[in-house]
């Protein structure tokens, strides 16, 4: 036991004296949800928009100035021909032009009808649709409102609930997703890294011939990064609670143990890594290049896996990330308990079974 | 018998694949002795070492270090032995004083005995006013007399030392070599490989190997006498020009 707490003393050491690496250990969860939660987002605000109003009379009127008091346009530019509408493309300001043909106030009153035409500029296509979208939902409240005291044949009415986030706010997105990565940054590269350093710098061979066993090595290796993750965990959830406004609505007992479940297996992937690497170089390419890449791409959280190839999907279920993904999601957002997420947690389990015997064997191979 | 000597083998052999890289060693190494362990680059002087210490299984024969067998009492064998390795292997970013401490802290010891032995060793290596200095910063000879102290810090009683002088100034090496004499008077059995001939002849006995196979084995003096040669130089040479593997 005293050798095993020299051993994890002697780790401790390693990773405050190294204090550029430990501040980025730390600081790298608070840099992420804030640029997530500040800058990178997905939802369209404050897009710019230019209008092209050839009736100027007061149901365009109106019509404009309810556009224009949604938080989703600013009205950039007014047009005054059709040859403009390229002009505003090209200078690439705008990225949707409303147009609103001549007599648009008589049809609507006389004929019932009236047309309006947007343009969107779908060189980004999510943003387009987006802004299209947005904009007719918009039309469509206009149209309802001056509609309101007629009777029409036959309308039906969509009452839309949106469950779990009510404000469609991107940050339920990406928390799950945030955690998830920093787990398998901070646990499985640090974890490969610290071991093969050892190799590289040869002092493993002295621990190899000492009484110390190797199992002991790795798990001594390993508990440090246990607990920095844990602080993580804590600092992405104060954020995300406080900061971003994301609540806890599940158990955060069972999110913290289904947290050390994913850290467990995260480790002995650095472990597995850190069995085939030579070099720091190594480990840190392997565990960038077979590990977060597929973790941002696959995980469902930059992406949605339903909209992948088959292909794709199928690889997708390798990632350990995708089922951790899923556990937040269910647990933090959705507030559901174990019985929802017991298919997750079984191969989670299984993968840490996997994942760790393997690496025990590898270790075992390169002493004999 | 096995009471008497530190390190027994008996056509020791490991291979890797159809490469021979030690073939059938059989050699003894008396208690407190210090033992040359000599060959050119490549000869199998690592390997054999590596066996003996636990760190590699051999393919057949037999061997016994501190009279414990290499193949079942492995464990029992790496309480008995410090090992320092051709690499510099203390941590860079730990002091002096925590390198030691580690070290004792994975043999057991208590701590009044580290705490003991890192002060004599502080005291013999002058190195009290760097005890709180990281490793780092000190100059490669003092580091490696350092390892050297770290490697026999739990009185282990054979120490195995892996081209210990490696890039170390001549003054530092005499120095060295002061350190592995009073070691060995202290009982502890040393044994050494070196490329460093003059080194050779400041040990017991030595031995040479060539292409897998120990060539020759005996004093400095009665080697020089056996090949007619005024240095143990001379006798390495005459011995390593026979090898068919090249160096690497």
């Amino acid at each position: 036991m005293k050798q095993f707490l020299s051993f994890v003393k002697k780790e401790f050491f390693h990773i405050f004296r190294d204090k550029r690496t430990l501040f980025i250990l730390l600081g790298m969860p608070i840099a992420q949800i804030i640029i997530f939660g500040f800058a990178l987002t997905n939802e369209v605000k404050n897009a710019k928009i230019a209008i092209l109003d050839h009736s100027k009379d007061a149901s365009t009127a109106s019509l404009i100035t309810e556009i224009e008091s949604s938080r989703y346009f600013e009205i950039a530019e007014s047009l005054h021909s059709d040859a403009d509408i390229q002009t505003a493309f090209h200078k690439g300001i705008v990225k949707m032009v409303m147009v609103l043909p001549s007599n648009f106030g008589n049809n609507l009153k006389h004929f019932n009808k009236a047309q309006v035409q947007l343009i969107a500029d779908a060189s980004d296509p999510n943003v387009a649709n987006q802004l299209v979208n947005y904009a007719s939902a918009i039309i469509r409240d206009y149209q309802k409102r001056i509609t309101n005291n007629r009777q029409l044949p036959y309308t039906i009415n969509t009452e839309i609930r949106m469950l779990y986030n009510p404000q469609m706010k991107g940050s339920y997105n990406f928390v799950p997703g945030v955690m998830a990565m920093v787990l398998l940054l901070v646990c499985t590269m640090m974890t490969a890294i610290t071991i093969v350093k050892e190799k590289e710098t040869g002092t493993m061979e002295i621990l190899l011939v000492s009484p110390v066993k190797p199992m002991r090595i790795v798990i001594a290796k390993a508990i440090p990064y246990l607990l920095l993750s844990t602080i993580n965990i804590f600092t992405i959830l104060l954020l995300s609670v406080f900061v971003l406004e994301v609540p806890i609505n599940g158990s955060l007992i069972l999110l913290l143990a289904v947290s050390i479940l994913f850290i467990l297996v995260s480790l002995s992937l650095g472990l597995l890594i850190s069995a085939g690497a030579d070099t720091q170089q190594t480990a840190m390419f392997i565990s960038l290049i077979a590990l977060f890449l597929p973790t941002v791409m696959l995980s469902g959280f930059m992406f949605p896996i339903e909209n992948m190839p088959t292909p794709l999907r199928v690889v997708s279920n390798i990632v350990p990330a995708k089922w951790y993904y899923n556990i937040v999601k269910t647990v933090m957002i959705k507030g559901l308990g174990v019985t929802a997420i017991w298919k997750e947690l079984l191969i989670l389990s299984g993968m840490l079974m996997f994942f760790l015997s393997l690496a025990i064997k590898k270790f075992k191979i390169r002493l004999a | 018998m096995s009471e008497q000597k530190a390190i027994t083998t008996n056509k020791l052999t490991k291979k890797f694949g159809d490469f021979t890289a030690v073939d059938e060693i059989s050699f003894e190494v008396n208690k407190g002795e210090i033992f040359g362990f000599l060959g050119a680059n490549g000869a199998g002087k690592t390997t054999a070492m590596r066996m003996l210490c636990g760190l590699s299984l051999p393919t057949s024969g037999e061997a016994t270090v501190a009279g414990l067998n290499v193949y079942k009492e492995n464990e029992k064998i790496k309480r008995s032995i410090g090992y320092m390795s051709q690499k510099f292997s203390l941590y860079d970013d730990l002091t002096v004083k925590e390198n030691m401490r580690f070290y004792g802290g994975i043999y057991g010891k208590s701590n009044a005995f580290i705490k003991q032995k890192t002060a004599y060793i502080l005291d013999h290596l002058h190195l009290e006013k760097e005890a709180n200095v990281l490793v780092k910063s000190l100059p490669l000879g003092w580091k490696q007399k350092l390892a050297f102290s770290v490697a026999v810090f739990h009185a282990p009683e054979i120490v195995f030392l892996d081209e210990p002088t490696g890039g170390v100034d001549p003054v530092t090496r005499r120095e060295f070599w002061n350190m592995i004499y009073v070691a060995a008077a202290g009982g502890t059995t040393v044994f050494v490989t070196t490329h460093y001939m003059d080194e050779a002849e400041y040990c017991d006995r030595v031995s040479i190997m060539v292409d897998g196979r120990i060539d020759a084995l005996d004093t400095p003096i009665r080697l020089k006498e056996k090949f007619n040669a005024a240095s143990m130089d001379e006798v390495f040479l005459k011995l390593a020009r026979k090898a068919a593997r090249a160096a690497d």
